[in-house]
């Protein structure tokens, strides 16, 4: 193993942290678990119905916008289709905060690569890199993608879990609403479809998620991937779930609230010098 | 419910406005239930001249992280001569959480200022880095089920300054009522584009 270098001063600590996980309060949670008697605070999840189809040129991907911590709604309209290049894209379930940073992460991959090589990225490619870093992980990093793009060799419907296994599917869906989604897929899907029908199909899939699923709800979005045009995400394509009335009480009146001490602090726009630096 | 983001508690709540916005947070400091040791605690803190973090959860964990932040801004303004816009204050303390995946700070930021063209910026992380933005309001705390409640009824868009301290301290006021935890007055700070004003409450001691 190689000697590890104990930091001289925060700088140094810093500098050790570039890039890589961080695991420097490790030892202190688990001493802190052991005295406190706890159980670990829950993160936030997105108890989710994902679900991808492939056509005939074209991906199409669509997910419910509801994400939850425990029994709580913690975003009646979060984003769960990530872009990951202009021909790829995916959808994803579990851990939230797993899912945002790698997707980014996947994200800036590509693009190197995409400069590097001067060539669209494959699909096939994120997928490798992705399972790879999921496996590294054992499951640790908790995100379960249905993953789809079109490049030069057509268009690719995958699924990726959280330990790093892929399949390569025709349709397919996940989270904890992929049963519901998934009866709606296996009696309507068709390779035959037309983007419209397609579009409807996935969104049908994922209402069904919605209204069957506790830990889906909200809006359904949509992603479309074609080769002409590459990725459009249809934010908000049906909203069945509006709210059903709006505040029309009158607002407090000034001074309603007891204060004790205010302090008011006035912002002044300061138009500096030009100073030249060596 | 024994937890270590229930170990110290607190109640924070951030809100939109007309060109203004606001974060507010209650002021105990105590050991669960047991004993509480201070009713002045920082919960919110400046970064720039208009945004504040607040930050809820463990309090050792709480100064930490504010140091921390303090220490980046400090730095970033120094490399760039330039202020951090809230929007990019967020993405970094998203990466900043997300780093310490499997060893976490046991605290769950809350971001709220005005960006460049005096527009409100709210956004919220769980404890390991998952941000998600609002455009109405976000919560965070041990009372955050109170807070949504709340919130949910008495938020209403394009509030001015004056309307947004009353529903912003109303809200956290009868929250904090409903958690043992958190309460025991309460700080508002109402960031406006030409000046910030922050206000103590009067709350129940109990």
């Amino acid at each position: 193993m190689a000697a590890v270098e104990e930091p001289q001063d925060y700088l140094d600590v810093l500098q050790s942290h570039r890039g890589g996980f961080s695991f420097e309060n490790c030892k202190r949670n688990a001493y802190l678990a052991s005295q406190v008697a706890i159980k670990p605070p829950t993160a936030m999840k997105s108890g989710t119905t994902i679900c991808g189809i492939q056509l005939k040129d074209v991906v199409i991907l669509a997910a419910d916008t509801r994400s939850t911590c425990g029994p709580m709604v913690a975003d009646k309209n979060c984003e769960k289709l990530h872009f990951i290049a202009k021909n790829v894209y995916c959808a994803g379930a579990g851990t939230a905060a797993d899912l945002q940073h790698t997707t980014e992460m996947m994200e800036s991959q590509m693009e190197l690569l995409r400069m590097a090589t001067g060539t669209q990225p494959r699909v096939c490619t994120v997928v490798r890199r992705l399972s790879s870093m999921l496996f590294k992980y054992q499951g640790y990093v908790g995100c379960a993608l249905v993953l789809g793009g079109v490049d030069v060799t057509g268009p690719h419907l995958f699924q990726i879990y959280p330990h790093g296994s892929t399949d390569k599917l025709p349709f397919t869906s996940m989270g904890s609403g992929s049963l519901a989604a998934m009866a709606i897929l296996e009696a309507e899907y068709n390779e035959n479809l037309s983007v419209e029908e397609g579009k409807k199909l996935v969104a049908k899939a994922i209402r069904a998620g919605i209204f069957n699923d506790l830990g889906s709800g909200s809006n359904v979005d949509v992603c479309v991937i074609t080769k002409d045009v590459g990725g459009t995400i249809l934010r908000n394509f049906e909203k069945p779930n509006e709210r059903k009335f709006r505040a029309k009480h009158a607002a407090f009146p000034i001074g309603t609230t007891p204060i004790m001490k205010q302090e008011i602090t006035k912002l002044v726009s300061v138009e500096e010098d030009v100073v030249m630096r060596d | 419910m024994s937890g270590l983001m229930e170990y110290n508690g607190s109640a924070i709540v951030a809100m939109a406005g007309e060109n203004c916005v606001g974060i507010a947070s209650d002021t105990r400091h105590g050991i669960r239930q047991l004993q509480t040791v201070s009713c002045n605690r920082q919960k919110t803190f400046q970064v720039t001249d208009q945004c504040y973090v607040g930050l809820s959860g463990l309090a050792t964990d709480v100064q930490t992280v504010s140091q921390l932040l303090n220490f980046r801004m400090k730095l970033f303004t120094l490399r760039e001569e330039r202020k951090m816009q809230p929007r990019m204050i967020g993405n970094m303390i998203a990466s900043m959480l997300y780093e310490k995946r499997f060893g976490p700070y046991f605290t769950e930021p809350v971001v709220a200022g005005l960006d460049g063209e005096h527009k409100p910026y709210l956004c919220t992380f769980d404890f390991i880095g998952c941000l998600s933005t609002a455009e109405d309001f976000v919560v965070s705390g041990t009372t955050a089920e109170q807070l949504f409640g709340v919130c949910e009824s008495f938020w209403r868009p394009g509030m001015n300054k004056d309307e947004l301290f009353e529903t912003l301290s109303q809200c956290l006021l009868s929250a904090a009522d409903r958690d043992c935890l958190a309460g025991w007055g309460g700080v508002v700070h109402i960031i406006t584009p030409d000046e910030i004003i922050t206000k103590k409450l009067k709350g129940r001691m109990d």
